[in-house]
C-alpha cells in the first residue's frame, strides 16, 4: 500500500489542489507507484483510485495516453533517445541504432537481464545537446546530453552497478 | 424564465429559436438533418468528430463603429469567414446564415466520412447495427464513392471484446465519438468506460470490477452511432429490419418505463415469436429515451420453458393437466363447496404485477361473491397518493431552481433507477434534493441535505419535519434539530415540492404512518393538488398504484389472520408462500385454492386449481405508474400454448359463478374503469395512444441524431390527477409511533437490490453473472464483536427456521444492524431482530 | 547583443542561486509591483510593453490578462513549461539556470491577475529540473517572498509544481488545463477560454515560461524601455532556438526583427562542411518550411514578417537544413512526431495525420507511386480548416509545403527509394 509508505507524500501531493479537485494528484500519485513499483499497477491504480473518489478506469485510461506511464514492467531503467527530426539530423538515429547493436537488442527491446530498455522518443527539448537521451527508472528521469556510444556504454555499466550494490 | 428569440436562415429557411439554441437543433427543428456523430442532444457538445461542419456567415459589421454594413441594394451583408465550423457547438446568432447543403459544406463532410472509413472495417453485411446505423446512412448519403484508403492496409484490432458480462465492444467498428464515455460520465455518473492511448490508437476501455459496472450500461449500446458497442444478449441475435415491434411497459418498477418490444418468430423456439430486445421507446415525461439494464435484460421470464401452458387440477393429491372447460368446471364447483360451508368466506389475493384490467374485474368478481380483496404488499399509503400524489401534468424533467423534493426510506438507485436518475439531473437543473434514509445510499452524492436517523425512526423524523412546518403542539415529542428545522423551511419555501417515501427499515404500519406524515407535510405546506407537487410511493410492483386505485388494498396485520378463517383462496399474480412460508399450512388445510400464474410457484404448488396466465409481452392493458401516469402495453408476441389474460380467466369463472361480468376486450374494462373510478374518469384506450411530437427527435431517418430508442406512436399515456384541490389542504389522520423496546442482538432489515433472485429475473440468463448473491451485510464493528470477518459464515434463526449464510463487512451499513437484500432465497418481509453468531 | 535579459544567467555566474538573484536586482520588480501598483496598474504597463506571448501564438500578454472573467474568483495563472515541439530548448534553460527571474515573472502574473495560487505544468520528462525548482520555490517561501502577506501586504501567493508524463498536445492551453485536472490531456472546445473558465472552471491565465520571464525586466525598466528593443509591432528580445545542420546549435537571445541569415551564420556558424543550406522550418515542426532563398534569409524574425514570407514564427524554434536532406524524410519526420502526438479526439487530426504518415512510409520505402504524393497532399489538405485545436493544422504545413517546394525530393523518393 502506498498510503502506509508514503503518507507525508501523499498528503503533500493532495494540498496542492483544492479539496474537490483531488483528481489533480493523479499522475503524481501515478508517479509515486511508478518509482515504487516499475510500473503503475492494477492494485495502485485500485487505490489510487480510492485515494481520490474515482473511478480505476480513470486511472488507467492515463497511462496509455502520457508515454511516460507504463502498466507493465520494461527495463529497470529505460533509455530513451531522441531520435525527433533536430536531433536526427545530428545523428541520433545513427547513434542509438549503435547503441542497441552493443547491447545486442533491438530498439524498443530489453536487454535479457531486464536492466535496460533502449527506445525511440520524440523531442526532449534537448536539441542542441545531441544526440541525448533520457533515462526513466526507480529515481525518476534525468537528461544525459552530448552522447557517444561509449559514454552511453559506460553509464548502463554505472546504472548496473548501482543496482548490484543498491 | 423565457428566453428571447433569435432569427436565422438555414438553407434559405428563417427559423427563429430560443437563444442559445445549436445551430445543429435550429436545423433540425425546420427538417433539416445535419448529420452528426459526436453530438447528441442529451450530451454536452463536444464538437470532436467534425461531422457536422456547416458554413456559417455572420452579418458584416464595419470594425469602427460596430454597425451593420449594407450592400447597394440594401440588403445587409454576410461574412462567410474561411473554414466551415461546428454547428454542434455553435449556438444561433441574430441575422445569420447558415449552408448547410453548399458545394463547399457537403465537400467538407464527404472528407470526415472518408476519414472515419479509413479505419472503419466495412464488415456492414455481418454487423448488428447494419440497417440501423448512421455511419452506414451518413455514407451513402454524404460519402465519397470510393475509399482512397488501401483496404488492406487497415489496422487489425479486437473484434471481441467484452467490456463485462453485458456490453461487447467491437474496437474495428469504434469510431471514437465518445458518445457511450460522455453518456457514463454526465447522464448517470458511472464514469467506468474511459478513451485510452490517444491519435490512432485511442480505444475504449473499463476497468471496473465489474467490467462496465453500470445499471445504464445498455443504453450506450443505443447511442453508439455505429455497431460497435452491442449487448451480450442481443450481439448476432437478428438483424434490425428482420425484427418486428411492439409498443410496451417494463413491468420491473413502478417508474413504467415505455419499452419496444423487438420480436422475432424464430425456429429454435419452435416457430414462435420471440422477444430478441427490449429497447427504450421516448417518453420524456418518464425515461426520456433511457431505460435500465433490468429492464432491458431482464424480459426472458415471460418467454422462459417454464411457463404454465395448461390449466391443472388437483387429482388424488397431485395437479394434472386438464382443459379450460374442465379446470373451470373444477373451479367454480370447488368455489360453490368451499363457500356453502360455514366456515368463512372467501379471499382473493392479487399482486401489483397485474394490470388495472385484471385488477378491476378481480375486484368485481371477488366482492360480487362477498369476498374480500387483498392487495399482496407491504408498502401503505396508495390510498393517500390517490388524494395527495403528484398533479396532472407532473414532470421529473421539468424539476428546477426553486423546488425541493424529498426521498426517505428508499433507495431509488436500486429501487427504481431511472427515477434516480431523473432527481440527478433535477439537481443538476438547480432543484435542492433532500434524502432521508437510515444508511448511506448512492443518491445521497446529489442531496443538498442529508437526513440520517436510525431505523425504525423514520416516522419520527418525518413528524419532526412536520413539527417544524406546523408547530403542533401533539408533535412536539418529535422535534428534531437544527438540520430538520432547516430542511422544513426549504419546504415552507418551495415552489413546487414532492416527497418519494419507501419502505427500507419499515413494516406496514410504520410505513403507514410514515405516508400520512408525508402527506401531511406536503398539505400543510401547500405542495397538493397541483404538477410537479405531490406524493410518490416507491412501489415494490409495477401497478402497486393501480392496484390501490382499483380499489383493492393490503391488510396491515398481513394475511395470516384473514387466510385463518378463509374457506376459499383466490390468487392472481402473487406469490404470498414465497414470502411467508408460514402461509402454507394456512393453505394446505381445507381451503380451496385457485391460483392463476405465469409459473409453478410455491403458492401454485398447493393449488386445487391453477390457470395459465399470459404475460405482459402476449396481451394488452394498462399499467399506472408511481406518477400516476396510466400506460398502455401491447400485444407482441402470439400467446403462448392454452394461456388466458387474467381479466379473461377471471370473467369466464366469474360468468360460471352467476355474476354477470361480461367484457369483450380490455379496452371495454377500462371503459368500466372510467365509469366508476373516479380519477380514471376521462380515460379511454384511444385517449392512452395520443403521442405529440417530442424534443429530441428520435428514430426516423437521422438515427445519428438520438441514436436507436424508438419513436413513441403509440402513447404517452395519461397522467390522472390526484383527488385533493390546490389550497384547500385536507386534514390528514397521523399515526403516533409507537417506540420500541430495545432488543437483544441485531435488528435485520430487509432492502431491494436491482438485480435480485426473483421469478421475473432469475430466466435471463445474461444477468445471471450480475445478479446479487445471498448474503447479510454487517457493520465491521459489530462483525469483529461477532467475530466475523468479511465473507465468512454466520447463522441466525427466525420464525423458529436456521439460517446459515455468509457476510460481508460494509462500512455504511449502521452499527446494530444487518442489512439482507430481499429475494435471494431468504425471506424477511419486515424488520426482525435475530441473533447472529459466527459459524466456526 | 551586450547584455542578456532573458538569458542573464549568461552574464551572471550562478543566478539560479537566490541571494545571488536577490543581489542583482531579483524581487525589485515584484516588490514594486505588490506595494507599490494596483493590478490594474501592472496590467497596464505590459499592454504598453507590447509584450507578446513566447508560447507560439504571439497573443499580447496584457490584453489576455485582460479579458479575465471580472469578479470570479479564485483565479489561477498556469505556467506553461511542457515545452515539446521539435527544436525548442529555450524553457527548459531559462527553468534550469535562471528560475528566480522565471518564478519572479509569475508571481508578478499572479499579482496582475488576483490570483493567489499559480501552478507550473512542467512536461514530466523535465523531472530533476521540476524537483529543483520545488527547491527554489521553497527558498521564496523561506524569504517570505512567497507565502501569507507577502511583503507586509495582505497579498498572498503560492507555487506549486505539476508534472506533465509524456504528451506534446498538453502544451496546448486547453488540454494542459485538462491534463492538470486529472483527465487526458486533450484540448477542450473553445469558447469559453481559459480566461473566462480555465482551471477547475475558474477564470485562468496561461501564458509560457519565457513570456513570464520577461515581467520582472518590463517593470524594473518600463515599458518604453522594453519597447526600444525589437520592432515596432514585436517587441523585445526573444530567445531564438536554433538546431539541425548548424556548427553552433543553441539558444540565442536576440531582438525580435533580427534577420534568418545573422542568426544562422553570424551566431550559428553557417552550416557545417562547406554545405549550403536547403531550407529552414522558422517554428519547429509546425509551420511551413521555407526554402532558404535570400528573399527568406534576410527576413526578419518577428511576428509580422514571416507571415508575410508563408510561414510563422511560432515559437522561434529555427532547425536548419542543407543540402544533404532529402525533404521527403524531413517530412516523414515531423508527420511521424504528429502521428505520435495527435491526441485522437477530432477526426482528421486523428485519421489524417495517421494517413499521412502512413502515406510517407510507403515513400520512404520505396514502395509508393507518383500519385501517392498527390493523394498525400489531397489529404493534408483535407485536414485543413476542419481540426479541433492547431496540431492537426500544424501537422500538414509542412507537408503542404514540402511538396510545393521540392516535390522533385519526393518523386526521387518514390522512384528510387532510400
Ligand atoms: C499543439 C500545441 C502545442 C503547444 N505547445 C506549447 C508549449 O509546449 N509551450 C507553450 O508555452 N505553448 C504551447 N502552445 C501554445 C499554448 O496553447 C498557449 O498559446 C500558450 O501557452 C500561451 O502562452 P503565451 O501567450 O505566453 O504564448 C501550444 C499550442 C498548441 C496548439
Ligand atoms: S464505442 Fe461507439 S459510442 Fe463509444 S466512442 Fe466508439 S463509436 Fe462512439
Ligand atoms: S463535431 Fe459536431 S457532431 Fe461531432
Amino acid at each position: 500500500m502506498l498510503a502506509e509508505k508514503y503518507s507525508s507524500e501523499i498528503e503533500s501531493i493532495l494540498a496542492k489542489y483544492p479539496d474537490d479537485r483531488k483528481r489533480s494528484a493523479v499522475l503524481p500519485l501515478m508517479y509515486l507507484a511508478q518509482c515504487e513499483y516499475g510500473s503503475v499497477t492494477l492494485e495502485a491504480m485500485i487505490e489510487i483510485a480510492d485515494l481520490l473518489d474515482i473511478d480505476v478506469t480513470q486511472v488507467a485510461s492515463l497511462i496509455g495516453f502520457y508515454t511516460l506511464l507504463w502498466d507493465r514492467p520494461g527495463g529497470k531503467y529505460r533509455i530513451q533517445i531522441c531520435t525527433d527530426l533536430p536531433c536526427a539530423l545530428q545523428g541520433a538515429e545513427e547513434f542509438a541504432h549503435q547503441l542497441c547493436e552493443k547491447l545486442g537488442i533491438q530498439l524498443g527491446g530489453t536487454t535479457p537481464d531486464g536492466m535496460i530498455s533502449v527506445e525511440g522518443v520524440m523531442c526532449l527539448a534537448a536539441c542542441n545537446g545531441a544526440p541525448m537521451f533520457q533515462v526513466q527508472g526507480p529515481d525518476g528521469i534525468q537528461y544525459h546530453e552530448r552522447q557517444t556510444v561509449e559514454s552511453a556504454l559506460a553509464l548502463i555499466d554505472e546504472l548496473r552497478k548501482r543496482d548490484d550494490s543498491g | 424564465m423565457t428566453k428571447s428569440l433569435v432569427t436565422l436562415t438555414i438553407d434559405g429557411i428563417e427559423v427563429s429559436v430560443p437563444e442559445g439554441t445549436l445551430i445543429v437543433d435550429a436545423a433540425k427543428k425546420v427538417g433539416i438533418d445535419i448529420p452528426v456523430f459526436c453530438y447528441h442532444p442529451k450530451l454536452h457538445p463536444v464538437g470532436m468528430c467534425r461531422m457536422c461542419l456547416v458554413e456559417i456567415g455572420r452579418p458584416a459589421r464595419d470594425r469602427s463603429t460596430g454597425e451593420p454594413i449594407f450592400d447597394e441594394d440594401g440588403q445587409q451583408v454576410i461574412h462567410f469567414g474561411p473554414n466551415l465550423e461546428t454547428s454542434c457547438t455553435t449556438p444561433v446568432g441574430e441575422g445569420w446564415v447558415i449552408r448547410v447543403n453548399s458545394e463547399k459544406a457537403r465537400e467538407g463532410r464527404k472528407q470526415i466520412v472518408e476519414y472515419l472509413l479509413t479505419s472503419h472495417p466495412l464488415d456492414c453485411p455481418i454487423c448488428d447495427k447494419g440497417g440501423e446505423c448512421p455511419l452506414q446512412n451518413l455514407t451513402m448519403e454524404h460519402g465519397p464513392g470510393t475509399s482512397r484508403f488501401l483496404f488492406d492496409e487497415k489496422i487489425d484490432l479486437d473484434k471481441h471484446v467484452p467490456l463485462g458480462e453485458l456490453i461487447f465492444l467491437d474496437r474495428e467498428r469504434c469510431i471514437q465519438c465518445a458518445r457511450c464515455v460522455r453518456f457514463q460520465e454526465e447522464v448517470v455518473d458511472d464514469p467506468v468506460l474511459g478513451f485510452t492511448n490517444r491519435g490512432r490508437r485511442l480505444e475504449i476501455i473499463t476497468s471496473s470490477d465489474p467490467g462496465f459496472d453500470s445499471y445504464f450500461s445498455g443504453n450506450t449500446t443505443d447511442i453508439c452511432p455505429v455497431g460497435a458497442l452491442t449487448t451480450a444478449d442481443f450481439r448476432f441475435g437478428a438483424r434490425p429490419w428482420e425484427l418486428n415491434r411492439a409498443a410496451s411497459i417494463c413491468p420491473h418498477c413502478p417508474v413504467g418505463c415505455n419499452l419496444t418490444l423487438n420480436t422475432r418468430r424464430e425456429a429454435r423456439a419452435e416457430g414462435r415469436d420471440v422477444i430478441k430486445r427490449v429497447m427504450p421507446r421516448q417518453n420524456e415525461h418518464v425515461n426520456e429515451i433511457w431505460i435500465c439494464d433490468k429492464g432491458r435484460f431482464a424480459h426472458h421470464f415471460a418467454s422462459s420453458i417454464e411457463r404454465l401452458t395448461k390449466p391443472m387440477v388437483r387429482v388424488n393429491g397431485d395437479l394434472v393437466q386438464v382443459g379450460w372447460d374442465e379446470a373451470l368446471v373444477r373451479a367454480t364447483e370447488g368455489l360453490k363447496d368451499a363457500l356453502g360451508r360455514s366456515k368463512g368466506g372467501l379471499v382473493g389475493i392479487a399482486g401489483g404485477r397485474a394490470s388495472n384490467e385484471d385488477l378491476y374485474v378481480f375486484r368485481r368478481f371477488i366482492e360480487g361473491l362477498d369476498g374480500h380483496t387483498v392487495l399482496d404488499d407491504n408498502l401503505a399509503g396508495g390510498d393517500l397518493t390517490r388524494e395527495m400524489g403528484v398533479g396532472r401534468g407532473t414532470d421529473l424533467g421539468q424539476i428546477g431552481p426553486g423546488d425541493v423534493i424529498l426521498v426517505i426510506a428508499s433507495d431509488l438507485h436500486e429501487e427504481a433507477p431511472i427515477w434516480w436518475l431523473r432527481l440527478k439531473q433535477a439537481v443538476e437543473r438547480g432543484a435542492e434534493l433532500i434524502v432521508a434514509n437510515a444508511r448511506a445510499t448512492r443518491l445521497d452524492r446529489y442531496a443538498a441535505h442529508i437526513i440520517r436517523y436510525p431505523y425504525r425512526r423514520a416516522v419520527q423524523t418525518a413528524l419532526g419535519l412536520l413539527h417544524a412546518v406546523t408547530k403542533r403542539a401533539d408533535l412536539s415529542p418529535f422535534v428534531g434539530d437544527k438540520s430538520l428545522q432547516k430542511v422544513a423551511k426549504l419546504f415552507m419555501k418551495a415552489e413546487n415540492a414532492i416527497i418519494f417515501y419507501g419502505r427500507e427499515g419499515l413494516d406496514y404500519k410504520a410505513s403507514e404512518a410514515l405516508a400520512q406524515a408525508c402527506a401531511s407535510l406536503l398539505t400543510s405546506t401547500d405542495h397538493v393538488g397541483r404538477a410537479n407537487n405531490g406524493l410518490i410511493a416507491v412501489w415494490p410492483r409495477v401497478n402497486t398504484q393501480g392496484a390501490w386505485d382499483m380499489g383493492l388494498q393490503p391488510i396491515p396485520s398481513g394475511l395470516g389472520e384473514i387466510l385463518e378463517q378463509a374457506s376459499a383462496v383466490y390468487v392472481m399474480a402473487s406469490d404470498p408462500v414465497a414470502d411467508d412460508a408460514s402461509l402454507e399450512t394456512l393453505l394446505r388445510e381445507d381451503t380451496f385454492l385457485v391460483v392463476q400464474e405465469l409459473f409453478m410457484t410455491p403458492t401454485a404448488e398447493l393449488a386445487d386449481v391453477v390457470f395459465p396466465a399470459r404475460s405482459f409481452i402476449e396481451r394488452e392493458g394498462t399499467y399506472t405508474s408511481g406518477e400516476h401516469r396510466v400506460q398502455r402495453f401491447y400485444p407482441a408476441v402470439l400467446p403462448l400454448g392454452g394461456t388466458k389474460s387474467d381479466w379473461r380467466i377471471v370473467t369466464s369463472l366469474a360468468n360460471a359463478m352467476g355474476i354477470e361480468l361480461n367484457f369483450p376486450s380490455a379496452a371495454a374494462v377500462m371503459l368500466a374503469i372510467a365509469e366508476s373510478v373516479p380519477n380514471y374518469s376521462d380515460l379511454t384506450y384511444q385517449a392512452l395512444t395520443i403521442a405529440e411530437s417530442q424534443w429530441p427527435h428520435v428514430g426516423g431517418e437521422s438515427l445519428y441524431f438520438g441514436g436507436n430508442a424508438f419513436k413513441n406512436s403509440q402513447g404517452l399515456g395519461v397522467q390522472v390527477g390526484p383527488a385533493a384541490e390546490p389550497g384547500e389542504p385536507s386534514e390528514v389522520a397521523l399515526t403516533m409511533p409507537v417506540e420500541e423496546s430495545e432488543e437483544d442482538g441485531l435488528l435485520l432489515v430487509p432492502i431491494t437490490r436491482l438485480y435480485d433472485r426473483g421469478t421475473t429475473v432469475l430466466p435471463s440468463k445474461v444477468l445471471h453473472p450480475r445478479l446479487e448473491r445471498l448474503h447479510i451485510e454487517l457493520n465491521p464493528k459489530d462483525a469483529s464483536h461477532l467475530g466475523v470477518i468479511d465473507g465468512a459464515q454466520v447463522e441466525f434463526r427466525m420464525n423458529g427456521k436456521r439460517f446459515q449464510l455468509p457476510a460481508r463487512l460494509v462500512a455504511t451499513v449502521p452499527e446494530g444492524i444487518a442489512l439482507m437484500p430481499r429475494s435471494l432465497g431468504v425471506s424477511v418481509v419486515n424488520p426482525i431482530p435475530v441473533q447472529i453468531s459466527s459459524v466456526e | 547583443m551586450a547584455d542578456h535579459i532573458l538569458l542573464r544567467h549568461r552574464d551572471i555566474p550562478d543566478l539560479d542561486q537566490l541571494e545571488v538573484y536577490l543581489e542583482h536586482g531579483g524581487f525589485e520588480a515584484f516588490k514594486q509591483a505588490v506595494t507599490g501598483m494596483t493590478p490594474q496598474e501592472v496590467i497596464d504597463v505590459v499592454k504598453a510593453s507590447g509584450l507578446r506571448g513566447r508560447g507560439g501564438a504571439g497573443f499580447p500578454a496584457g490584453v489576455k490578462w485582460g479579458f479575465l472573467a471580472p469578479g470570479v474568483f479564485p483565479r489561477y495563472v498556469v505556467a506553461n513549461a511542457d515545452e515539446s515541439e521539435p527544436g525548442t530548448f529555450k524553457d527548459r534553460e531559462i527553468l534550469e539556470r535562471n528560475p528566480y527571474q522565471f518564478l519572479e515573472g509569475v508571481a508578478i502574473c499572479s499579482y496582475a491577475a488576483q490570483a493567489n495560487t499559480a501552478y507550473v505544468y512542467c512536461r514530466g520528462e523535465f523531472w530533476d529540473l521540476a524537483h529543483e525548482l520545488e527547491h527554489k520555490i521553497d527558498a521564496l517561501h523561506e524569504a517570505g517572498l512567497l507565502g501569507e502577506g507577502i511583503f507586509s501586504t495582505d497579498y498572498s501567493l503560492k507555487i506549486h509544481i505539476h508534472l506533465g508524463a509524456g504528451a506534446y498536445i498538453c502544451g496546448e492551453e486547453t488540454a494542459l488545463l485538462d491534463s492538470m485536472e486529472g483527465k487526458l490531456g486533450q484540448p477542450r472546445l473553445r469558447p469559453p477560454f481559459p480566461a473566462a473558465q480555465g482551471l477547475f472552471a475558474k477564470p485562468t491565465v496561461v501564458n509560457n515560461v519565457e513570456t513570464l520571464t520577461n515581467l520582472p525586466p518590463i517593470l524594473n525598466r518600463g515599458a518604453d524601455w522594453y519597447r526600444s528593443i525589437g520592432t515596432e509591432k514585436s517587441a523585445g528580445p526573444k530567445v531564438f532556438c536554433l538546431s539541425g545542420c548548424v556548427a553552433r546549435p543553441g539558444n540565442y537571445e536576440l531582438p525580435l526583427g533580427t534577420p534568418f541569415r545573422q542568426l544562422i551564420f553570424e551566431h550559428g556558424g553557417g552550416i557545417p562542411g562547406g554545405r549550403s543550406i536547403k531550407a529552414i522550418l522558422p517554428a519547429g515542426a509546425s509551420a511551413p518550411l521555407l526554402p532558404a532563398t535570400d528573399e527568406v534569409l534576410d527576413t526578419p524574425m518577428d511576428y509580422e514578417s514571416v507571415p508575410k514570407i508563408g510561414s510563422q514564427l511560432g515559437s522561434a524554434s529555427i532547425i536548419v537544413i542543407d543540402e544533404t536532406v532529402n525533404i521527403a524524410w524531413l517530412v516523414h519526420k515531423t508527420t511521424r512526431f504528429f502521428e505520435h502526438e495527435s491526441c485522437g479526439k477530432c477526426t482528421p487530426c486523428r485519421e489524417g495525420t495517421y494517413w499521412m504518415h502512413h502515406l510517407l512510409q510507403r515513400i520512404e520505402r520505396g514502395e509508393a507511386d507518383l500519385e501517392d504524393i498527390d493523394l498525400l497532399e489531397a489529404v493534408a489538405r483535407g485536414m485543413q480548416g476542419k481540426c479541433l485545436c492547431a496540431l492537426g493544422e500544424f501537422a500538414i504545413m509542412p507537408v503542404i509545403s514540402g511538396i510545393q517546394h521540392f516535390r522533385a525530393d519526393f518523386e526521387a523518393r518514390v522512384r528510387n527509394g532510400r
